[in-house]
């Protein structure tokens, strides 16, 4: 037995194909949709792995440093470096922030805008960019930058952070919040005055009123005033302390004490991929899922009307394919290899389609092969879905429409 | 009595029911031999297209008896179970327009009714494309439908009517389409397939070129049919 549906595509594939081109665009805003989620989870693990840490300290009773801000004095990482099980601990400060180039040896331009999140840290411990695409790691203490290739600067670039230009002398690569941003990493006590330390009209201000305070600046105690001032404008605070445990010891067995002693709040890598994935982006998750949802009903009716329409075009055909003895259950397959057809050449052209694109987007687009099979499967399932409409026309046709009277 | 490709007795198709019932067949008798094409003429509204669709299986009658090829399919109540195979086995239809699928050549528009009948393609094929030969139009076989002149794809659609060798051929206006030449062409094609294959046919037509060719003519007025000789011009 022949194919009708196949005979029929080929009959008519132009009008065939440019439906599918049509349906496709709309399945690979689908799948853009689903790789933005993808790529949301993926900028969130990529921050953990880029991290190099086993436990994450912050202040007690946050979730900090990505969800929430949290800020410790940095002499906390000496205690813990003191426990049992840890090898290395560091501090690091993030900041999310808009970077500036000042002085441009690329093809950016000189003034041009990055959203980037500034991470501060220790050069040789945890926190340091794990890997160079070009130049070097930061070598000197003050004003030198890593910039992951996403912000645009080039090697030799200043760039403008706060009160301060800072030359990048290395270029790195997936280095992203988990908000999508690319990092630029800056040594950390640089990075500690770009969050905490105010500018200099504030400074003058809060001096002024601290002497102006008869508390503070007590005639019969020399050097008190001093002291104050000095320690007002001091930057002892940090986001988070990253903490690498020994090999085989359980990271909670380190975090528990740290808990309990310090007074801090300390995540396993676990729970602060619970915090980024399951708390951070979970409304735009949801966000998301209802634009998939969404577009998956639209995609069901366009095919169901697009196949609907055809079906009425053929109505005459039908009748006399009943009338000379055809089966319903051919009718039907008939119709229904249509409606795959057309879901198929859809989805090739859709994940084509969202292949070429995902690229364009400002923030990373992750394709998953297993979406792209889930997504196909979706796509049959709703055009067998859409098909039943059709089908229904088509059964209900009566043969003795081919016959005149 | 001859061995009846169709007869019928007595048949009745009311539509409706209660003080809105129509009675569109109220005694209808005819009988077609094999081999013999018979024209079935009358005013719109008589009830040809009824007689058709009852003889095509595709509405059931009030009551009567239908024979077809020597098989009783409907006495007092259909005697077939699968009317849809009766159709494609034992009934051709040739219609007004020639409705031949669009999106199938012109060997498969013939060849489709042996492959639902589960006959293998090439068989179905081969059938097709010496019926296409023998109807003037093989050199065609590969050509789409729209590429066929009116007069072509009526010659297609007698050749699917034909393809699975029914006893009995209905069609319903076959020339109204054509000129009068191949109006007479068309109707040359099936009295000799009729006196080929021992085919019945029954041609129902308004068409005045063609009513003179027919030995028999069944006239059908407010449902009830007279037979009268005909012509029988040759053609």
């Amino acid at each position: 037995m022949i194919s009708l549906a196949g005979r029929d595509i080929l009959h008519s594939w132009g009008k065939f194909v440019l439906t599918g081109i049509g349906l496709g665009l709309l399945i690979g805003v689908t799948l853009s949709m689903a790789g933005i989620y993808r790529g949301m989870v993926d900028d969130a693990q990529a921050l953990l792995d880029n991290s190099g840490a086993d436990l994450w300290v912050v202040q007690q009773d946050t979730q900090g440093p990505y969800a929430e801000s949290s800020s410790l004095r940095d002499d906390v990482v000496r205690s813990v470096l003191g426990l049992p099980g840890v090898v290395r601990a560091a501090n690091v400060t993030y900041l999310t922030m808009q970077v500036r180039l000042s002085q441009g040896q690329g093809k950016v331009r000189e003034g041009h805008e990055v959203r980037a999140m500034i991470v501060g840290f220790e050069p040789g411990q945890p926190g340091e960019p794990g890997y160079l695409v070009a130049g070097r790691h930061i070598t000197r203490s003050h004003y030198e930058a890593v910039a992951d290739v996403r912000t645009g600067f080039a090697l030799g670039d200043r760039i403008r952070i706060r009160r301060h230009d800072y030359t990048v002398v290395g270029l790195t690569q997936r280095m992203v919040s988990s908000g999508g941003d690319p990092m630029v990493f800056i040594p950390l006590k640089d990075a500690q005055e770009a969050q905490f330390l105010k500018d200099n009209d504030a400074i003058l201000n809060d001096r002024a009123r601290t002497a102006a305070n008869p508390a503070l600046n007590r005639p019969g105690v020399p050097g008190l005033l001093e002291a104050i001032q000095a320690s007002q404008a001091a930057n002892h605070n940090v986001n988070a302390v990253l903490v690498q445990v020994r090999p085989g010891v359980p990271a909670e067995s380190v975090a528990e004490p740290i808990r309990r002693w310090k007074h801090l709040e300390a995540y396993t890598r676990a729970q602060m991929e619970e915090i980024l994935v399951a708390k951070l982006i979970a409304t735009s998750a949801r966000q998301i899922a209802m634009f998939l949802v969404i577009l998956a009903v639209v995609s069901a009716a366009i095919v169901a009307f697009i196949i609907y329409t055809m079906t009425l075009g053929k109505i005459r055909e039908i009748a006399v394919l009943k009338l000379i003895g055809t089966r319903n259950r051919i009718i039907a397959g008939m119709i229904l290899q249509q409606a795959l057809g057309l879901g198929l050449i859809g989805f090739i052209v859709g994940k084509v389609a969202a292949t070429l694109w995902a690229p364009i987007f400002p923030k990373y687009v992750l394709l998953e092969p297993g979406d792209a099979v889930r997504g196909l499967a979706a796509v049959m399932l709703i055009c067998a879905l859409a098909s039943t409409l059709a089908i229904r026309a088509a059964l209900k046709v009566d043969p003795a429409a081919a016959i005149g009277g | 009595m001859i061995e009846a490709g169709i007869r019928i007795e007595g048949l009745r198709k009311r539509y409706g029911q209660g003080d809105t019932a129509v009675d569109a067949l109220k005694d209808v008798n005819m009988v077609v031999a094999p081999g013999e094409v018979v024209g079935l003429i009358g005013p719109s509204g008589s009830g040809k297209s009824t007689l058709l669709k009852c003889l095509g299986a595709v509405i059931e009658p009030t009551a009567g008896r239908m024979i077809l090829g020597g098989q009783a399919i409907y006495d007092d109540g259909w005697k077939i179970p699968d009317l849809r195979a009766l159709r494609r086995d034992s009934i051709g239809f040739v219609f007004q327009a020639p409705y031949l699928i669009p999106f199938l050549d012109v060997t498969d528009n013939v060849a489709l009714l042996p492959m639902l009948a589960g006959r293998p393609n090439a068989e179905a094929r081969a059938r097709a494309l010496e019926l296409l030969t023998a109807l003037d139009v093989g050199h065609r076989a590969k050509a789409q439908p729209s590429e066929l002149s009116g007069g072509e794809q009526q010659r297609v659609s007698i050749a699917r009517a034909l393809v699975n060798r029914p006893p009995v051929i209905l069609a319903d206006e076959p020339t109204a389409p054509l000129d009068s030449e191949r109006a007479l062409v068309v109707v040359r094609i099936l009295n000799q397939m009729a006196t080929q294959y021992h085919t019945a046919i029954i041609v129902v037509t308004h068409d005045e070129k063609i009513i003179p060719t027919f030995k028999r003519i069944y006239h059908i007025r407010d449902g009830r049919t007279e037979e009268e000789a005909g012509q029988g011009l040759i053609l």
